[in-house]
C-alpha cells in the first residue's frame, strides 16, 4: 500500500509518477504501456521505478509503433483493462492518430453505449526546452475537434496529481497532455484532498482589469504576466482552464463578466487553435459585456522553428502585455 | 507502368497470379494444384487425406457436416436477400460475403464459446456462427445506427469499416486474455487489402512479441475493390507471417472442412500459448466490392466463372450426397427454411424505424461532456420552435 502523505512538495513529473503508483497499487486493471517506460522509466523518467514495482505484465515496454500502442490499449480497455499509453513527445503521435480519432474516440457511440474504453493517453508536449524538431508541438485542438475524446492539461504538481487520478478513473479516453517544459517544477501536492471536477477552471489569481485565460505550461507565464502588469497598476484576473474538452465556458463567462476583457494564450498556433473557439463563444455569450475583442497570443501558422528561434515563435512575457496592452487601449 | 514490367515484377512463388479485365486466365494456376494450399475436399466433393489436419475434423459427425452445410445455404440466403433490400432502397449499401461462406463458417465454427472475434464488415457468416441475429447486422448498412449489437453478448466485436484497424484491437485483447491467465483464444479477420496496412503489420509485431492468443485469419478474396492481390504483395500473403516469427498456412478458403481444421488448429497453438498463427484462406469474392461497385470495369467474367466451379456449398453438397450424409428432405426442409429467412430479414428491415433525432448526442461520452448537453439543449430549442409555429397557425 502506498503511504498517503500530505502536503508533499515535489516536481510535477514526480507528481505523475505518484498518481500512476497510486492507481496502480488500487486498481489492478491499471497498466502502464509505452516505449520506454519500463526499465528506463521513460524519457522524462515520469514512470520511473513503476516497472520494478509494479512488474513487467502491468508496466509494459512496447515495440517502437505508436498506432499499435493505442490500437492493443484499446483491445486491452475491450477486455476490462485500463490501459495509461505513452507517447514519447507530441510529435510521435500521429502514427496513433487514426486509431485515437477513428477507433478510440467513435466505439462507445458506435456501440450504442455498450462498450466503454477507459484508456488515457499521455502526451509530453509544448516546447521551451531547445529540443529537434517534432519534439515540441502543441497538438491538442487536432483532438479537441473529435467528438468522445476528453482533454486536459494539468499546469502544476497537484493538478497533475489528481488529473491523473480523475483521467484514470474516466471511463472516457482522455489525451493528458503533460507540459514538458515544467516537469521540473515544483509544488505541494496534497494526496488527500479531495478534488474539484475534472474538466472544471480554476481562477489562480483574482482580477479586475482582464482575464489571461491559459492552460498547462502557459499558465506560469500569465502568472508572470499578471506579476508585472501589477507594477503598471493593472489587475488581471488569471484563469487556469485545466480542460480543453470540455472548456469550462460558464467559468470564462463568470469571469469575462467581471473583467470585461480577456486575452487567451496558448503554445499552439493561434490558427484554429482553442483560443479561437473560446472567443467565438464568449463574443456570444458575453456580446454587451466586451469592451474589447477577445485576442489571441500563441504560435504562428508555421512549422514549430528550429530551438534557436522558440522563444520568438512562443508566446512571451512581452508578447502577452503587448496583447494586454491592446485590449485596454478599447 | 507498361503492362510488361508488370508482369516481369511478378512474384514466382505466388499462387495467386491472376488477370485483369480482357486478359486470358491461362496463366492463373488452380489452388487445388498448389501443393501449399490445405485442402480437404476436393470441388468435386472428394475428401482429401492431410497428415498433418485431418485430426481436428476426425470425430466430425454426419450432423455436424449438415450443420455446416445449413450454416453456408442461410448465410448465403441471407446474403442475397440483403443485396435485395438494398436494390429496394431499404438499405443504403451491402457488402456481400458471397464465395466466402467456407471461409467465414469454417473458421467461425472452429470458435470457442469464449473466444472473442474482431470481424471487418463483412463477416456475415462468422456473425451467424457467433449467435448474432443476422438482422442486427443489417442496422448500420440501412443508416438507423453504427452498429446494432452489444460485442459482448455473443464475443463478437462491432464490424470495422476502416481496414486493418481490428487486428490491433484483437491483438490488445489476446494480450489481456493473457494476463488474466485465462484458455480463451482471439480471432481477427482482415483482407487481402487490408494487408497493406501498418496496423496489420504492427499487429503482427505485437502479438509475436507478446507471445498473444490470436488468430489472423486472412481471406484473400483476389481483390480490394478493383486492386488485385499482385498489387498488395510480393509473397503469398501467409508467407508474411514468417518475417515476423509465428506460422502461416494457406488453406483452400472454398474448403469449409479444412478452414474448419485449420482455424481449430491455430485457436489451439493460441490456447496452448504458443502465439500467433497467421491462416490465409484463399477464395473469391464472388460478388462486387458492394452494392456501390461495378466489378466489370476491373476484371473478367471468365475468372468468376472459373471460381464457380470451386463453389464452397456445391462441394460440400457432392460431399453430403456422396457419402449419404444428407437425403432429399434435408435439402428440402433447409430451402423452406432459407426462405423463412429471407421473410423474416425482410419484414425486419422493412419494420426498422428510424432512430430518434435526438439519438445524434447518445453516448458520445460514457461520463458526459458539458459541449454535447449544450448543443442537444440548442437543438431541442430550435426543433421545438417549429412546434410554435404549427401552434401558432
Amino acid at each position: 500500500m502506498a503511504e498517503t502523505v500530505t502536503f508533499k512538495s515535489m516536481a510535477l513529473a514526480k507528481a505523475i509518477n505518484e498518481s500512476l503508483r497510486r492507481a496502480l497499487d488500487s486498481d489492478p486493471k491499471v497498466l502502464i504501456m509505452g516505449e520506454d517506460v519500463g526499465k528506463l522509466g521513460g524519457v522524462f523518467r515520469v514512470t520511473d521505478g513503476l516497472q520494478k514495482d509494479f512488474g513487467e505484465s502491468r508496466v509494459i515496454d512496447t515495440p517502437l509503433a505508436e498506432s499499435g500502442i493505442v490500437g492493443t490499449a484499446i483491445g486491452l480497455a475491450l477486455r476490462g483493462y485500463r490501459p495509461v499509453v505513452e507517447i514519447q513527445f507530441d510529435g510521435f503521435v500521429f502514427p496513433a492518430y487514426d486509431q485515437i480519432v477513428t477507433q478510440l474516440a467513435k466505439m462507445h457511440a458506435r456501440s450504442l453505449g455498450k462498450v466503454k474504453l477507459p484508456v488515457v493517453v499521455r502526451i509530453p508536449y509544448g516546447g521551451g526546452i531547445g529540443a529537434v524538431e517534432h519534439h515540441s508541438e502543441s497538438p491538442e485542438a487536432l483532438f479537441a475537434h473529435v467528438a468522445g475524446l476528453k482533454i486536459v492539461s494539468p499546469s502544476n504538481a497537484s493538478d497533475a496529481y489528481w488529473m491523473m487520478q480523475q483521467a484514470i478513473q474516466s471511463d472516457d479516453p482522455v489525451i493528458f497532455f503533460e507540459p514538458k517544459r515544467r516537469y521540473w517544477d515544483k509544488g505541494e501536492v496534497n494526496t488527500e484532498a479531495i478534488p474539484g471536477p475534472l474538466h472544471k477552471a480554476k481562477v489562480v489569481r483574482e482580477g479586475t482589469d482582464l482575464t489571461l485565460a491559459a492552460y498547462g505550461p502557459m499558465v506560469k507565464l500569465c502568472q508572470e504576466v499578471a506579476d508585472a502588469a501589477a507594477e503598471e497598476g493593472r489587475n488581471l484576473e488569471v484563469l487556469d482552464l485545466r480542460s480543453v474538452s470540455p472548456l469550462d465556458f460558464d467559468s470564462i463567462q463568470a469571469s469575462v463578466e467581471k473583467t470585461r476583457r480577456l486575452v487567451v494564450v496558448h503554445e499552439a498556433p493561434v490558427f484554429f487553435g482553442s483560443g479561437a473557439e473560446i472567443a467565438a463563444r464568449i463574443t456570444e455569450r458575453c456580446f454587451y459585456h466586451l469592451e474589447a475583442p477577445v485576442l489571441r497570443v500563441g504560435g504562428y501558422h508555421a512549422p514549430y522553428p528550429p530551438a534557436r528561434l522558440e522563444e520568438e515563435y512562443l508566446p512571451g512575457l512581452d508578447r502577452v502585455l503587448d496583447a494586454v496592452d491592446r485590449a485596454l487601449a478599447y | 507502368m507498361t503492362v510488361e514490367s508488370t508482369a516481369a515484377r511478378k512474384p514466382r512463388r505466388s499462387a495467386g497470379t491472376k488477370s485483369t479485365a480482357g486478359k486470358t486466365t491461362t496463366a492463373r494456376k488452380s489452388p487445388s494444384a498448389d501443393p501449399e494450399l490445405v485442402q480437404l475436399l476436393t470441388p468435386e466433393g472428394k475428401r482429401v487425406k492431410n497428415a498433418e489436419y485431418d485430426k481436428y475434423v476426425a470425430g466430425i459427425t454426419p450432423e455436424e457436416l449438415r450443420g455446416l452445410y445449413r450454416d453456408m445455404v442461410l448465410t448465403r440466403r441471407f446474403d442475397a436477400e440483403a443485396t435485395s433490400l438494398q436494390r429496394q432502397g431499404e438499405l443504403g449499401l451491402w457488402a456481400s460475403l458471397l464465395g466466402q461462406e467456407a471461409a467465414q463458417i469454417g473458421s467461425g465454427r472452429a470458435t470457442r464459446e469464449d473466444d472473442y472475434v474482431f470481424p471487418t464488415y463483412r463477416e456475415h457468416g462468422v456473425a451467424w456462427c457467433r449467435g448474432v441475429d443476422p438482422t442486427n447486422l443489417l442496422g448500420m448498412f440501412r443508416g438507423v445506427n453504427n452498429g446494432g449489437w452489444d460485442p459482448n453478448s455473443n464475443n463478437f466485436q462491432l464490424y470495422t469499416i476502416v481496414i486493418g484497424s481490428q487486428t490491433l484491437h484483437a491483438t490488445g485483447y489476446a494480450m489481456g486474455i493473457a494476463k488474466d491467465g485465462a484458455d480463451s483464444a482471439v480471432i481477427a479477420y482482415f483482407g487481402d487489402g487490408a494487408s497493406s496496412q501498418g496496423d496489420v503489420a504492427e499487429s503482427f509485431t505485437f502479438s509475436a512479441v507478446y507471445n498473444a492468443p490470436v488468430v489472423f485469419f486472412c481471406q484473400n478474396n483476389q481483390w480490394a475493390i478493383s486492386e488485385p492481390t499482385e498489387k498488395q504483395t510480393r509473397v503469398p500473403l501467409y508467407q508474411r507471417a514468417q518475417g515476423f516469427g509465428f506460422p502461416g498456412v494457406r488453406v483452400d478458403g472454398n474448403d469449409v472442412l479444412a478452414c474448419l481444421a485449420v482455424t481449430k488448429w491455430a485457436l489451439e497453438r493460441a490456447r496452448s500459448g504458443e502465439g500467433p498463427t497467421l491462416v490465409e484462406a484463399y477464395t473469391y469474392r464472388m460478388g462486387a466490392h458492394t452494392t456501390s461497385d461495378d466489378p466489370t470495369r476491373y476484371r473478367g467474367d471468365e475468372e468468376r466463372q472459373a471460381w464457380e466451379a470451386k463453389d464452397p456449398i456445391l462441394r460440400l453438397r457432392r460431399y453430403l450426397e456422396a457419402s449419404n450424409h444428407a437425403d432429399e428432405g434435408f435439402f428440402a426442409e433447409l430451402e423452406a427454411e432459407s426462405e423463412a429467412l429471407g421473410k423474416r430479414v425482410r419484414e425486419a428491415v422493412r419494420a426498422m424505424p428510424d432512430p430518434d433525432h435526438f439519438a445524434i448526442f447518445e453516448n458520445v461520452y460514457a461520463d458526459g461532456h458539458a459541449l454535447v448537453d449544450e448543443e442537444r439543449a440548442q437543438f431541442a430549442a430550435y426543433q421545438a420552435s417549429f412546434a410554435d409555429v404549427e401552434g401558432g397557425h
